[in-house]
C-alpha cells in the first residue's frame, strides 16, 4: 500500500481568514483550489423569535421573499442570472438566524455576492410573488400535515418546550400563513435585516483577502440604524412525569415515533461527552444500540436511531423511529429500557473507544467539500469554539472518560420524564 | 479531464477502475454488480435490495455486529444500495484504512453467510421500509407509473418489491440469488482517492484474482413494445394536494439521441442539483399559477427508460389545465428552434455541477462505476464536449420524437382528504 499519505489539512487560525468590516459583518474565508468552485453561506440575527404566535411563519416568509424581486430586478431576473452560469443562492429560516448558502464556479462569485447583497438589503416583495409565494407554503403546509415524520416532530417539541419559541413550528400554521399581510413582512424585514450580527463564511478557488474584498464591495455599505436585539429565551418548563401525544392521520402504513428530551447547548462543556454517548446510544455501527434492538434483533423498523440538536440554546436529545402501527407499543417500550440501561450504567469502555475513534477518523471526511468547511467555519464562530478548535478537536474527543458520558446522561435522561410523540393511524 | 484513470481486468474478470486523486487523505471503494430489480421475475421482485441488505449480515470473517462497527471505528462511512439495473455497495475511508474495505468486500463476495434467523428479521425490516414509502402519494404515483409504463420489460416493479413476494421469498431464493449474480466476472471496483496506482492494483489483485469466477449470469431483458397512445391512470390516497405524473418513453444512455435530450431536459427542467426557477416547465407551469412546483428527471439506464415531470397542482386549480400548460410549452420545442444561446446556458450549467461534483471524492468514484454499468468511463469525461456539440435542429428533432402524447403516460393522485 501506499504509504504517503495527503497531508489531513484541518482548518485552523492559520489559514482562516478574519475579518470584521466597518458595519459589523464578521467575514470568514479559507481557500481551497482542488476544484474551480466555491462556496458560501452565513447567517443573521432575524429569525422566529422576533414573531408574534398570531403571524407565526413571518420569519420564514420574509427569507423565502427575499429572492422574489428587488428593487432592480425581478424574480425571473435574478434565478435567470444564477441559473445561467450553474450557480445556486438561498435562503432559510430558524428561531435565531435567518441563514443563506450558495454556491458557483469562482469566476462568478462576484455576481453571487451581488445578487446576496441586493436581496438583503432591497428586497421589494412584489405583490404577485407573494402571493404565489404563499400558495407555495399552504401546499407545503398540507403536505406536512399528512407526513408522520413532521407531525411527531412538530407534537415533540410543543409538548418539550411549552410556552417556548422553540415550540412553535417555524413554518407556521395555514391561518397564521394567511394572516401575513405585506406591511408585516416589510416591517419585519426593516426591523430585523441589518449587518449587525451577520457572518459569512466562502471557502473555494481564492485567496482569502480577495473573498474579505469581495464581501466588502458588496455588502460593506450596508448600513441599518434600526435593527432591533433579540429578546431572551424564557426558561424551559420542567417535564415533571412523561407526557405523551398521538396525532392520528389515517390512510397511513407506517407511524413515527420520537421518545426524548431537553439535550446539552453546543456550546455547554458536557456537549461532547453528551455526544459520544449519543453515539454509542444510537449512531455507531448500525444506529447504535438503538438500531441494534429495534431493528437488527426485532426487525421492528427500518430506521431507529438517536440524535442530539444542540444550538445556542437548549437542545433536544431524542430516539426516532418508523413503525408499523401495531408495533408502536413495542418499539417504545424496548426504547425506554435501553435509555433505563443508558443512564443506569452508560457506555463501556469499549463503546466510549469505538465513537471516539470514529468522530476522530471521520473529521477529514466532513472537512472534504467546501461546503462542509464553510459550515464548520460557521459553527466555529457562531458557538465560540476557538480557531484552533480542529486542531484541539482529536484531544477534545479523547480527554472524554466513561464518567464524563454517564454524568451527562444522567443530567439530561430521566426515563420517567420522557416525551413520547407518535402520529399514525 | 485531469487525473487519468487505470482500467485493468483481471483473470477472473473483475473489472478495476483506479483514479488517484490526492487533494484529501481519503479514499472511496465501490463494487457494483450487474444485477438489479430489472432481474427479478415475478414472485421473486425485490430479492436484490434483500439480497443488500443480507450483504450486511455477516461472513464468518466478518460477522455482522463486527461489520458496522469496523468501519465506523475507523471513522469510514459505508452503504450500498439497489437500483433497476445494478447493485452497488461503498466505502469512504481515510487513506490508510482502505484495506480494511477492501478486504471486507472480496470476502462478502463470496463468503456471506444468509443465516435464517437474521433473514427472518430482514423480512420484516424490509417490509416497514415499504410501509414508510408506501406512506408517501409519490411512491404510490411512481409505483403505479412503472406497472403501466413497463407491461413487457422488467423495469415495471418498484426496486423494494411487491408486498407479495416480501411475504414469501425464502433463505434458500436469496442464496440462490447471490450465489448467481456476486461473481467476479459480474462485478466492478472502482476506486478513487489518495492511494498509488502501483501498490494498489497489487493490493487488488491479491485480495480478488483468487476468487473464482461463474457463469456470467443472463439478465432479463424483454423489450417494451411501443406504447400505442396515451395512457391514463390515477391513485387515491389520504391529503388535501394532488399530484401528477407524468412520463415519456425515453431511450437508454447510450442512444445517439440521450444527449440531445439532457439539452431538452435541461431546458424544460435546469440542471441537476441546482434551481430550476427560470426552466420552461416552471415558468409556464408555476409562474402561470397552474402548480405550486414542477420537474422533471431520467436516470441514465441500459435499457430504455422514462423521462418523468412531477406537478404539484395549485391548490385552486385543476390537473387538466396543468397538463395543457405543459402541452402548449412541449409544442413550443417541436415547432420553434431554439437559439444556440441556451445550449451554451446548458452546457455552462452541467460544467458547474461537473466542479461541485470534483470537491467529493466518493462522487467521483461512484461515476467511474457508473458509467461502466451502461457504457464506458469515456461517457463521462466526454459528455461536456459532447453536450457543447449538440445542435439546435437535433434538440426539436428528439422533442418531436418523443414528447408525443402516444408516448406518454399520465397519473395523477387524487387526494381523499385529511380522513382517508
Amino acid at each position: 500500500m501506499a504509504v504517503s499519505f495527503a497531508k489531513p489539512s484541518l482548518p485552523g487560525p492559520k489559514d482562516i481568514y478574519q475579518a470584521v468590516l466597518s458595519n459589523g459583518i464578521t467575514v470568514l474565508a479559507r481557500s481551497n483550489f482542488n476544484s474551480p468552485s466555491v462556496s458560501m453561506g452565513g447567517h443573521l440575527p432575524a429569525g422566529a423569535i422576533f414573531e408574534s404566535d398570531e403571524k407565526l411563519g413571518l420569519a420564514d416568509f420574509v427569507a423565502s421573499s427575499l429572492m422574489r424581486g428587488t428593487q432592480t430586478r425581478s424574480f425571473d431576473a435574478i434565478y435567470n442570472e444564477l441559473e445561467s452560469v450553474g450557480a445556486s443562492l438561498g435562503f432559510d429560516s430558524g428561531v435565531h438566524n435567518a441563514s443563506f448558502g450558495g454556491r458557483s464556479l469562482v469566476e462568478d462569485l462576484p455576481l453571487l455576492l451581488k445578487l446576496l447583497a441586493e436581496s438583503l438589503q432591497t428586497p421589494s416583495f412584489p405583490k404577485d410573488e407573494i402571493e404565489r409565494l404563499r400558495a407555495q407554503l399552504l401546499t407545503g403546509l398540507a403536505i406536512r400535515a399528512q407526513d408522520t415524520a413532521d407531525m411527531a416532530d412538530m407534537a415533540f417539541d410543543q409538548m418539550l418546550f411549552r410556552e417556548h419559541p422553540y415550540g412553535r413550528p417555524s413554518d407556521g400554521f395555514p391561518e397564521t400563513i394567511q394572516s401575513i399581510t405585506r406591511k408585516d413582512m416589510k416591517d419585519f424585514h426593516r426591523r430585523h435585516f441589518g449587518p449587525r450580527g451577520m457572518v459569512i463564511a466562502i471557502v473555494g478557488a481564492i485567496h482569502p483577502k480577495k473573498a474579505v474584498e469581495a464581501v466588502e464591495k458588496f455588502l460593506g455599505g450596508w448600513q441599518v440604524t434600526a435593527q432591533e436585539d433579540a429578546p431572551l429565551l424564557p426558561p424551559l418548563k420542567p417535564v415533571r412525569t412523561t407526557m405523551r401525544h398521538h396525532h392520528t392521520l389515517t390512510g397511513k402504513s407506517q407511524s413515527d415515533l420520537i421518545v426524548g428530551m431537553t439535550g446539552p447547548r453546543r456550546k455547554d462543556p458536557e456537549y461532547m461527552a453528551a455526544s459520544l454517548g449519543n453515539s454509542a446510544l444510537g449512531q455507531f455501527g448500525m444506529m447504535g444500540r438503538i438500531g441494534d434492538v429495534v431493528r437488527e434483533k426485532s426487525g421492528l423498523a427500518y430506521y431507529a436511531y438517536s440524535s442530539l440538536h444542540a444550538g445556542v440554546g437548549p437542545g433536544t436529545w431524542e430516539v426516532n423511529a418508523g413503525v408499523n402501527p401495531a408495533n408502536l407499543k413495542k418499539a417504545i417500550g424496548l426504547i425506554e429500557k435501553e435509555l433505563r440501561r443508558f443512564v443506569k450504567s452508560g457506555v463501556t469502555k469499549e463503546e466510549l473507544a469505538d465513537s471516539q475513534a470514529n468522530y476522530i477518523g471521520r473529521l477529514p471526511l466532513s472537512l472534504e467539500s467546501n461546503s462542509g468547511v464553510v459550515s464548520a467555519m460557521l459553527n466555529i464562530q457562531r458557538y465560540d469554539l476557538g480557531m484552533d478548535y480542529y486542531h484541539r478537536y482529536e484531544s477534545l474527543v479523547r480527554s472524554v472518560t466513561r464518567g464524563d458520558v454517564l454524568e451527562a446522561a444522567r443530567k439530561y435522561i430521566d426515563p420517567d420524564r420522557l416525551v413520547i410523540a407518535t402520529a399514525g393511524p | 479531464m485531469a487525473n487519468p484513470i487505470t482500467q485493468v481486468t483481471l483473470k477472473n474478470g473483475m473489472k478495476i477502475m483506479l483514479k488517484e486523486i490526492h487533494t484529501a487523505p481519503i479514499i472511496s471503494s465501490w463494487v457494483w454488480y450487474r444485477v438489479g430489480s430489472r432481474d427479478e421475475p415475478t414472485g421473486k421482485t425485490g430479492i436484490s435490495h434483500w439480497t443488500e441488505h443480507m450483504q450486511f449480515k455477516g461472513t464468518k470473517k466478518f460477522p455482522a455486529n463486527m461489520l458496522d462497527k469496523a468501519i465506523s471505528r475507523e471513522g469510514g462511512r459505508w452503504n450500498a444500495s439497489t437500483s433497476h439495473d445494478s447493485t452497488r455497495y461503498y466505502e469512504t475511508m481515510p487513506a490508510d484504512k482502505i484495506d480494511l474495505a477492501l478486504r471486507l468486500e472480496a470476502d462478502r463476495m463470496t463468503n456471506s453467510i444468509f443465516n435464517e434467523k437474521e433473514v427472518a428479521s430482514e423480512r420484516t425490516v424490509i417490509i416497514s421500509e415499504r410501509e414508510g414509502s408506501e406512506n408517501e402519494p409519490m411512491f404510490r404515483l411512481s409505483e403505479a407509473m412503472q406497472n403501466y409504463a413497463f407491461r413487457v420489460h422488467p423495469y415495471h416493479h418498484e426496486i423494494i418489491g411487491d408486498m407479495a413476494d416480501l411475504r414469501t421469498i425464502t433463505r434458500d431464493d436469496l442464496y440462490a440469488h447471490y450465489r448467481t449474480y456476486y461473481v467476479p466476472n459480474n462485478a466492478v471496483l472502482a476506486i478513487a482517492g489518495d492511494f498509488e496506482t502501483k501498490p494498489m492494483l497489487k493490493r487488488v489483485r491479491e485480495l480478488f484474482e483468487r476468487i473464482p469466477k461463474g457463469p456470467i449470469p443472463t439478465r432479463l431483458a424483454r423489450p417494451e413494445p411501443p406504447q400505442k397512445g396515451e395512457l391514463h391512470f390515477s391513485v387515491e390516497g389520504p391529503g388535501e394536494t394532488t399530484f401528477i405524473q407524468l412520463a415519456y418513453h425515453f431511450p437508454n444512455a447510450t442512444d445517439p439521441d440521450y444527449l440531445p435530450l439532457q439539452v431538452l431536459d435541461s431546458l424544460l427542467n435546469g440542471a441537476s442539483g441546482l434551481s430550476y426557477k427560470t426552466s420552461r416547465l416552471y415558468r409556464a407551469l408555476v409562474d402561470k399559477g397552474h402548480a405550486v412546483d414542477a420537474s422533471g428527471w431520467s436516470e441514465a439506464s441500459i435499457d430504455p427508460s422514462l423521462y418523468r415531470i412531477t406537478i404539484t397542482v395549485h391548490p385552486n386549480r385543476q390537473p387538466e389545465d396543468a397538463i395543457a400548460a405543459l402541452d402548449a410549452e412541449i409544442k413550443k420545442l417541436q415547432d420553434e428552434l431554439i437559439h444556440i444561446d441556451e445550449i451554451k446556458r446548458a452546457v455552462k450549467q452541467a460544467r458547474a455541477v461537473f466542479a461541485y461534483g470534483s470537491e467529493n471524492i466518493t462522487h467521483q468514484a461512484f461515476w467511474m462505476g457508473y458509467t461502466a454499468m451502461f457504457s464506458t468511463y469515456d461517457w463521462f469525461t466526454t459528455y461536456l464536449n459532447k453536450l457543447a456539440k449538440v445542435t439546435p435542429k437535433e434538440v426539436q428533432r428528439v422533442a418531436q420524437k418523443y414528447l408525443q402524447p402516444s408516448n406518454r403516460i399520465i397519473g395523477t393522485y387524487i387526494p381523499k382528504g385529511r380522513e382517508g
